[in-house]
């Protein structure tokens, strides 16, 4: 076989995306924060709950994206990481006193740590085999979290409660609201870094490997290191969004974290678009908000709706929320050149 | 003689951009005529307009039918085997299945059966290793069992896209003179794509050369490698 | 080494239902190159068809043929108008497609049938199986109609023409459409018979895991496991790797300290994907020569 044939054979699982329209330009970033800072203050406290679950979820669709979208590997196991994010943080929290903003590094660096030894094995795996051995982690995380044996730590299938935090500083905000606020600023934190991670070397490095694994490590990319270290990030930030996610609901039990929540994350990341870091809030918003209004068209339907609705989507934006940002960004200009 | 194949003010597209501009051409029944131009020329986008896998204006008739409105299977059916570019094996099944694909618009088993030996006949590398899996043949003779593959339809007229491509000389050298024989004994008309002007020129009887797109040279084989400027600026040798 | 004996036995009993699943995911496997989540909620809705079916009072075998003939034109139909226009779309798209259809079909099938759990008859009875109170008639006689299915797939894929077609539709679509493979209709074909296997599979399972919407959930993913060890390519693999699922389910069941039912299936998943990590390609997989 001729290397041309050999390279048009295997079209990358994930479509390659450019660099730079993997994120948001300066002006639009700027509307979008104002609008993040300034719409709570008008809203109800379930809102702002809502808008907190929003940030959380799309942290993890977006650790989802980079580990996909960046570096072209797939998991269904994210429910997993998420899962022992949110433990951590619990655990933490509620028995060794640690106060929550300083769990969530220790949630994030626990679970870079995991997610980089799991990326040991499945490096020999790669596609169906890769989302089945994802699949098993992400099946036996709830179990293990009832295991007698961890009882003492995660209260078992009892789950643990966890204490909402105060705002500091005699501030006059609600809980909700500096939740709120507290989370936006790790989120853009996050967001940052991760844009920032694409552009660099490293991010060169893991599209290089989505794009063609074989010319990339002819290129002379360590293609081990570099697939084990996007799962690591991945999974480091998916627990970051576990831990505020936890100290949200205020409560942790392994049923939280079953397949069904990798399977929305996953969702998320193809209504946001692969590869398209700010999709990943927009995907978010649709993991949320869609199933609450399938319910409302039809009770006993809801199952239903939700797919039918799924359907409608991917038929209109095969390529996700990234799909509408780049008509509408390709009218904007020929608007401008007129 | 008349002609088997007719394009007319053809275009063919990739999204926005348009790899051909108004190509016209014919070719008739029997003949053995290549397709030369640089890299980028638009000679495989030529191939596959014709069996449709691109999109297009303009018309293509083949033996007085229009083709542009049929699907590749169904102009398949019509009596033209493309060997694409990169051969097209299908790597997961023997050397025989593969053959035998070859014929699947056809129903006549006995004869099929006596064709695959007539293959055989020609490519006796073939038959060595017909229980084998195509994905290990080596590039010529992957390329061997593709001529063989499109010869199993009993084509009308063969499409060849750069049959050289990857091959070392000699193996080169034994598939053209295959092919030439193929068009003299089986009265297959060839249309052959190449980079290997030289070669193709040797073998054809009439030639196109074909630069962004368009047509700008057309005439016997002989011709145009007897004229000195056409090789100079178009051909490169 | 009795007690080993039994559960290997109990092990090939349970076997046989996922290996009857894992035929139906290598069948559209074969046809589409991925995994349809939404297969196990086709059969299940195929043997809500069958029951409802013999509900009306018509006779086994009639019903079951019914079925299959109902779930082979309902594959069909699903791919033309669903998945048909997203054929270009990206892979992971065509996934998300799956998720809806998993969730459209559980949805509709517990608002037509409700949620509660049905008995669902076996027409090879439930004695024990030659004197074995591990393996009963019914389990023979899946494990028997199992090994025919696979008998007439391997007929079917190697010595017909259609077979061979899907076979090359599969491997090189575009080389395909070149010799005169209509490649379109050989995936929706894939997904016929990809649903008609499931829906034999369905019925042969609901009178062992009883018949409710959610009845498909454990076995699809236990049939993924078996078709994945199995190589995905191979049906013979398919049905091996589903027997090995289920001896090794029912020893780890039995032998390691601690694993109750919930933990069988991440062990026996781990198991597979150890046995994977050494034999990338699965057991059977034909391994695909690449030449680079």
């Amino acid at each position: 076989m001729s290397a041309v044939e050999e390279l048009a054979s295997q079209a990358p699982a994930v479509q390659a995306v450019p660099k730079r329209a993997m994120t948001l330009s300066s002006g639009t970033a700027f509307v979008v924060v104002l609008l993040l800072l300034i719409v709570p203050l008008f809203a109800k406290n379930f809102v702002i709950f809502q808008l907190t679950q929003l940030l959380y979820y799309g942290l993890a669709v977006l650790a989802l994206n980079i580990l996909t979208g960046g570096s072209g590997q797939f998991s269904l196991g994210q429910s997993a990481f998420y899962a022992i994010g949110a433990y951590t943080s619990a655990i933490l929290m509620e028995q060794y006193d640690v106060n929550y903003a300083l769990t969530l590094p220790i949630a994030g660096i626990i679970c870079f740590a995991a997610g980089f030894l799991f990326g040991q094995p499945a490096l020999r795996l790669s596609g169906v085999y890769l989302a089945l051995a994802t699949f098993a982690l992400a099946t036996a995380m709830p179990q293990l979290l009832k295991l007698g044996f961890f009882e003492k730590w995660t209260g078992g299938v009892q789950g643990q409660v966890v204490t909402k935090p105060d705002a500091p500083f005699g501030l006059p905000m609600s809980q909700d609201m500096w939740l709120y606020y507290f989370t936006l600023a790790v989120t853009i934190a996050i967001y940052i870094f991760s844009v920032n991670l694409l552009r660099s070397r490293s991010g060169r490095a893991f599209m290089a490997i989505r794009d063609n694994e074989i010319a990339a490590s002819a290129m002379g990319i360590n293609v081990s290191l570099y697939k084990t270290l996007a799962f690591g990030v991945s999974a480091g930030i998916t627990g970051v969004a576990g831990g505020l996610g936890a100290i949200a609901v205020q409560f942790v039990a392994p049923d939280s974290f079953t397949i069904t929540l990798a399977i929305q994350l996953f969702l998320g990341m193809v209504v946001g678009g692969v590869g398209w870091l700010p999709g990943s809030f927009i995907g978010a918003a649709f993991i949320i908000f869609v199933p609450n209004i399938a319910e409302s068209i039809s009770k006993g339907l809801s199952g239903a709706v939700f797919g039918v609705l799924l359907f409608l989507v991917i038929f209109l934006v095969p390529h996700g929320a990234r799909q509408v940002a780049m008509v509408g960004q390709q009218l904007l200009e020929r608007a401008r050149k007129r | 003689m008349t002609a088997l194949l007719n394009v007319k003010d053809l275009r063919a597209y990739y999204g926005q951009v348009q790899a051909l501009h108004s190509l016209s051409f014919s070719l008739n029944e029997g003949s053995l005529t290549t397709l030369l131009g640089a890299n980028g020329a638009g000679k495989t986008t030529t191939l596959r307009a014709i069996c449709n896998m691109v999109r297009t204006t303009g018309t293509i008739e083949f033996d007085g039918r229009p083709l542009t409105s049929r699907s590749t299977e169904n102009i398949v059916s019509l009596g033209i085997a493309h060997v694409p570019q990169g051969r097209g094996t299908f790597t997961t099944l023997t050397v025989e299945e593969n053959l035998q694909l070859g014929a699947y618009t056809r129903n006549d088993k006995a004869t099929i059966a006596s064709d695959i030996e007539r293959m055989y006949a020609y490519f006796p590398k073939l038959k060595e290793r017909h229980t084998q899996q195509a994905g290990t043949l080596s590039g010529g003779e992957q390329q061997m069992l593709a001529v063989a593959r499109a010869l199993m339809l009993r084509p009308r007229l063969m499409l060849l896209d750069e049959p050289s491509f990857g091959l070392a000389p000699l193996i080169v050298r034994d598939l053209f003179k295959i092919l030439g024989q193929i068009n003299r004994e089986e009265k297959v008309s060839l249309l052959v794509v190449e980079q290997n002007a030289q070669l193709a020129l040797e073998l054809a009887d009439q030639a196109y050369v074909i630069e962004t797109g368009r047509i700008v040279m057309a005439g016997g084989a002989k011709e145009i490698s007897n004229d000195e400027n056409v090789r100079k600026s178009y051909l490169g040798y | 080494m009795e007690l080993f004996t039994n559960q290997v036995l109990a092990g090939i009993a349970t076997g046989a239902i996922y290996a009857c699943m894992a035929l139906a995911v290598v069948m559209i496997y074969q046809a589409i190159d991925h995994l349809n989540f939404a297969q196990g909620e086709m059969a299940m809705f195929s043997t809500f068809v069958s029951w409802q079916l013999l509900q009306w009072g018509l006779p086994y075998w009639a019903a079951f043929l019914l079925t299959l003939a109902f779930s082979f034109a309902g594959g069909i139909a699903i791919e033309r108008i669903l998945f048909k226009p997203l054929a270009k779309a990206p892979i992971l798209t065509q996934v998300a497609g799956f998720i809806a259809l998993f969730s459209i079909i559980n949805s509709c099938a517990g608002l037509i049938w409700d949620f509660t759990i049905k008995q669902y008859p076996t027409p090879f009875g439930s004695a024990p199986f030659l004197g074995s109170q591990l393996i009963s008639t019914h389990q023979a006689g899946m494990i028997g109609i199992t090994v025919l299915l696979l008998i007439g797939l391997y007929v079917f894929f190697q010595y017909t023409r259609v077979g061979l077609a899907m076979r090359a539709a599969a491997s090189v679509p575009e080389s395909a459409r070149l010799v005169g493979i209509n490649t379109s209709w050989m995936i929706a074909l894939g997904w016929g018979m990809a649903a008609a296997i499931g829906s034999i599979a369905g019925m042969l399972i609901a009178p062992v895991v009883f018949l409710e919407p959610n009845m498909m959930g454990g076995v699809l993913i236990y049939g993924f496991a078996a078709a994945v060890l199995g190589g995905l390519t191979s049906p013979f693999g398919a049905v091996v790797g589903g027997f090995l699922v289920g001896i090794f389910e029912n020893l780890a069941g039995t032998y390691i300290p601690g694993v109750g039912n919930e933990l069988k299936l991440p062990i026996a998943l781990a198991l597979i994907i150890t046995v994977l990590v050494v034999k990338p390609a699965g057991l059977f997989g034909r391994h695909i020569v690449k030449r680079v």
